[in-house]
């Protein structure tokens, strides 16, 4: 070990002399900091044209039969005299759902603070490869380029859903967007799995081979075991998603009939025969459920970190905490079929599947019932990331106690595809995730932008915002699926059964207006502060974590001189000394990782 | 080129202003500012605003509630329907009961301990009774949901052919439906894409013998009490054959035929008696007349009123017109049926026409 510590301070000395130019700095950087950084703002930028979509959607679900130019102006020939036409209202569904899923919430979360808090909170000087590291991120903006460039193609881009299931996906004579414009999805998605597992296996390499001296398992900050089953779970999925992809690719292009058989369309038979859309089902949501993890575990091992360090409290079961996120994650490798309930599988199966599915709300369970504990008797700070830790649990719970309801075979039969569906998974991924991500954001700013802060006034007003704007698209929206309205309808009042639903959808897109505009206040108050933001103190959360004995100035290497070694867990936050006089260092309520076991002071386990 | 060096007049002056905030910055001493950090103020406006929350959010399901239950779907027309329906309200109850008490504790924990000068966290790291007890809770509970869930689904899934239930075969395509009865020997005749021609456009095989007398129809009618077996098809893409009043819902597969059966136990008539239905019918005529009034003006066709018809949804995105694609059903008494059944052309009538 030491001498291995001996190369890496070595190979640190040299770092210094090197010159950077700005192409090597900021472009092809293989700094992980910086990688973080490009991630971020790539995300960040990917999620702005997907929450735009929704706008453009919500605006055409609430008035139907209003003319708005402003379709006019953002979809050009798709939106004539403020018309949308209903294929590009399916475009946009499509393309929101895959930018949020994939594009936001995998690589701008997971991506993002993988990047940033590996090294830096297990003590190491860069990930395992900074090389595959930039490859990764390149990857990434590559992918996105191509998706963003699809949305330019004549025939319109990819408009099957997000799940783009054939023989829709694979027949442009079914849907116009199934031409050239879910061809640029396919390879942008292709693209985007390679660099997926290329950072995703970066970060197992690096977790389990560059943690500094002490730094056990078991005292790894629980953001730390997210990111690294996050990684696993990516592994274990991705892979098949991509040979889904593949096998799409062949069937639209080679004739090939992996998905498609006995189909008459556009006045012929093709002459496919033998393959099963079901197949592709099964295949998508093999990687599409542990997905929902992918982009929530790291939310979750975030507010873990956030709300433990804003509670000045150790995070409450620590090992329940590590041993739910592994249950969660081999789980979820196990319930795809949840997806599939009616799509034609032996309800045998079905049967299968939901017992799969109701046992992940037990560690879920578990999850949020530690996070209350934590907050119990603590001294919270109300920063506003531990705001967005707590909207995170408030909107995990809600979201999963209607998974209850989904995951049971018998009741998902009439709810299955409507409007439920979509509030419940909004919920519990979609609005915890991105809490997830803005919580990180209000928390690591100073790490990420030499000790910058992010505005607190803003961060408040955008946090509330968003937390009544979220609950108010999305719990009326449970009522619409109670109905019986079916998702991914360009209209609900084409005939007349639903119109009373129409005050409904206007609330609803009211509300997401609202939440909207409080992203705007997020965007300003982040470019903003990136240059002229206060600078805090180094460690201004007073956190236990080995990023903030960090110099504030970034640098290949992380740390001046040696790594810095870890001699406890890091949640001793207001450990009392044994005759519990006092706190174990005299008048500060942490004792970081770095802090040696003290004088009277009573060993934990970890 | 003016526009060029507007444009690069513009970048440099950019360019300028940046590096004279830099300037700037750099010239002030760095510091510690801790005034972006909450204060116990904070804590304490944001700490109430938790508590004021989560009564936003009993509000909101309590106000939800009241405007909009009505929009439900009315009592369900099939008897597996009713299962669900109670199964749905168990599980319902269940997930409010348990909702409300963990948004109250999130959300008052929050207020309640939010931090102060001087209060002291207590240092609580873990509690082996305590995480048992929440697990092994929510696994009773879930194991009693389990199975109570997986009786029903068997009971809905498994047809049992005894019953003699009627066959129907549901044929979905780009972007309507079709249905298509055995006839009197209440069997399907083979049927394959592959002979879709001219008016046989089911592509049944006309020379089966149990084709001869099925019956193609664009309006599904049922007879009430009778258990109905659906065989799906597709002709394109994927489809889903959604009928939300009998809670029913299955998947048109192109390749394969999916199945789902289901007896229907309220009528057409007798539903469109009930309470509810009424209410509904009453309020989306109430729309339609006031959308009728702006199209007077207009001087533009008038919307019929509405009567209520149960319906056969697409529920699976499948092109441009997904959003109307649906079919009427007609469920009613078992002499009504015979009779509409009557007046229909078999396929072996149909096609010689």
């Amino acid at each position: 070990m030491s001498a291995h510590e001996h190369v890496e301070d070595h190979h640190d000395d040299h770092g210094h002399h090197h010159k950077e130019t700005f192409i090597t700095k900021y472009i092809f950087s293989q700094d992980h900091k910086m990688i973080s950084k490009q991630y971020l703002i790539t995300g960040l930028f990917m999620g702005i044209i997907g929450i735009a979509m929704s706008l453009l959607f919500r605006l055409q679900l609430a008035w139907p039969d209003k003319q708005f130019t402003v379709y006019e102006i953002f979809l050009g020939k798709w939106g004539e005299d403020g018309i949308m036409d209903p294929n590009v209202y399916l475009a946009l569904v499509t393309i929101h759902g895959t930018i949020m899923v994939f594009f936001v919430l995998t690589a701008g979360l997971s991506g993002t603070f993988s990047n940033l808090l590996i090294p830096l909170q297990i003590g190491a000087r860069d990930m395992a490869s900074g090389f595959l590291n930039m490859l990764s991120y390149w990857m990434f903006f590559i992918s996105s380029v191509i998706m963003v460039l699809s949305l330019f193609v004549e025939a319109g881009p990819a408009s099957a859903g997000w799940t783009i299931y054939p023989p829709l996906s694979a027949l442009p004579q079914a849907i116009p967007g199934s031409g050239a414009g879910m061809t640029l999805w396919l390879v942008s998605m292709a693209i985007f799995i390679a660099s997926s597992l290329l950072g995703s296996l970066n970060y197992i390499v690096t977790v389990i081979n560059l943690r500094t001296k002490g730094m056990s398992m078991t005292r790894l900050p629980l953001t730390i075991w997210a990111f690294f089953v996050t990684a696993i779970i990516g592994v274990v999925s991705f892979p098949v998603l991509f040979s889904a992809a593949l096998m799409l690719i062949m069937d639209r292009s080679f004739g090939t009939s992996f998905f498609l058989s006995d189909i008459y369309i556009a006045g012929e038979v093709l002459h496919n025969q033998g393959g099963s859309p079901v197949l592709f089902e099964h295949l998508f949501w093999f990687l599409g459920h542990p997905e929902v993890y992918i982009v929530l575990l790291p939310a979750l091992g975030i507010t873990s970190e956030i709300i433990a360090t804003n509670a000045r409290k150790p995070i409450f079961g620590y090992r329940a905490m590590v041993a739910s996120i592994l249950a969660i994650a081999f789980l979820s490798t196990i319930v795809w079929g949840h997806h599939m309930f009616i799509s034609g599988m032996n309800p045998f199966l079905g049967s299968v599947f939901t017992f799969t599915t109701l046992l992940i709300a037990i560690p879920s369970a578990v999850k949020a019932f530690n996070y209350i504990t934590t907050l119990w008797k603590g001294n919270l700070q109300l920063n506003p990331a531990m705001l967005f830790s707590i909207g995170l649990v408030s909107t995990f719970l809600t979201g999963g106690l209607t998974g209850i309801i989904l995951g049971d075979s018998a009741l998902d039969i009439n709810v299955h595809d409507t409007y439920f569906v979509v509030a419940h998974f909004h919920l519990v991924m979609g609005i915890s995730a991105l809490y997830g991500l803005f919580a990180g954001v209000y928390h690591w700013f100073p790490k990420m932008f030499q000790s910058r802060m992010l505005n607190k006034k803003l961060g408040y007003i955008h946090f509330w915002i968003t937390a009544i704007g979220a609950y108010g698209v999305f719990f009326p929206m449970h009522f619409i699926g109670m109905a019986g309205l079916p998702r991914r309808y360009y209209t609900n009042t084409n005939f007349p059964y639903f119109d009373d639903l129409t005050d409904v959808n206007i609330v609803i897109t009211l509300f997401a207006m609202f939440a909207a505009l409080g992203q705007l206040i997020f965007l300003y108050n982040f470019i903003h502060s990136m240059f002229y933001g206060k600078k805090g103190p180094k460690n201004p959360w007073k956190s236990n974590t080995l990023e903030w004995t960090a110099p504030i100035k970034h640098q290949h290497g992380n740390w001046d001189g040696p790594i810095p070694h870890v001699y406890r867990w890091p949640y001793d936050y207001s450990k009392l000394n044994k005759d519990e006089s006092d706190y174990v260092i005299p008048g500060q309520d942490y004792a970081p990782q770095t802090v040696p076991l003290q004088e009277n002071e009573e060993e934990m386990h970890h | 080129m003016t526009a060029f060096l507007v444009v690069l007049v513009i970048i440099l002056f950019g360019v300028a202003v940046w590096q004279m905030s830099k300037i700037l910055e750099l010239s002030k001493p760095q510091q510690d500012d801790t005034s972006e950090i909450a204060s116990d103020k904070d804590n304490n406006v944001h700490g109430y605003l938790m508590l004021g929350f989560v009564i936003f959010i009993y509000v909101l399901a309590i106000v939800c509630h009241v405007l909009w239950s009505d929009v439900f779907l009315p009592e369900s027309a099939s008897e597996h329907g009713v299962e669900i329906d109670q199964l749905w309200l168990i599980s319902m109850v269940l997930i409010f009961i348990v909702g409300i008490i963990t948004q109250w504790l999130l959300h008052y924990f929050a207020f309640k301990y939010r931090g102060r000068k001087g209060q002291k966290a207590v240092f609580y790291a873990d509690n082996d009774r305590l995480e048992f007890i929440w697990t092994i809770i929510p696994v009773i509970v879930l194991a009693g949901l389990i199975i109570y869930g997986l009786f029903t689904w068997t009971d809905i899934m498994n047809v049992d052919t005894d019953d003699d239930p009627l066959v129907v075969e549901l044929y979905a395509y780009q972007f309507d439906w079709r249905a298509r009865y055995g006839g009197d020997d209440n069997t399907l005749g083979e049927a394959n894409v592959r002979l879709i021609e001219g008016a046989n456009i089911l592509g049944v095989d006309v020379s089966d013998p149990n084709a001869q007398d099925d019956v193609v129809v664009n309006e599904l009618h049922l007879p009430v009490g009778r258990k109905v077996l659906f065989k799906i098809r597709s002709q394109d893409v994927l489809h889903s054959a959604y009928m939300p009043h009998f809670r029913a819902q299955m998947n048109c597969v192109p390749g394969m035929i999916t199945q789902f059966a289901f007896t229907p136990t309220i009528t057409t008539t007798e539903m469109r008696q009930n309470d509810e239905v009424v209410a509904k019918v009453g309020r989306i005529n109430k729309i339609r007349t006031e959308n009728n009034k702006a199209l007077l003006a207009k001087g533009e066709e008038l919307l019929e009123l509405y009567e209520f018809d149960y319906l056969l949804l697409c529920n699976k995105i499948c092109g441009s017109n997904h959003y109307n694609m649906q079919m009427k059903i007609i469920v009613e008494s078992e002499e009504d049926y015979n009779a509409w059944m009557a007046e229909q052309a078999t396929l072996a009538e149909a096609l010689k026409q």
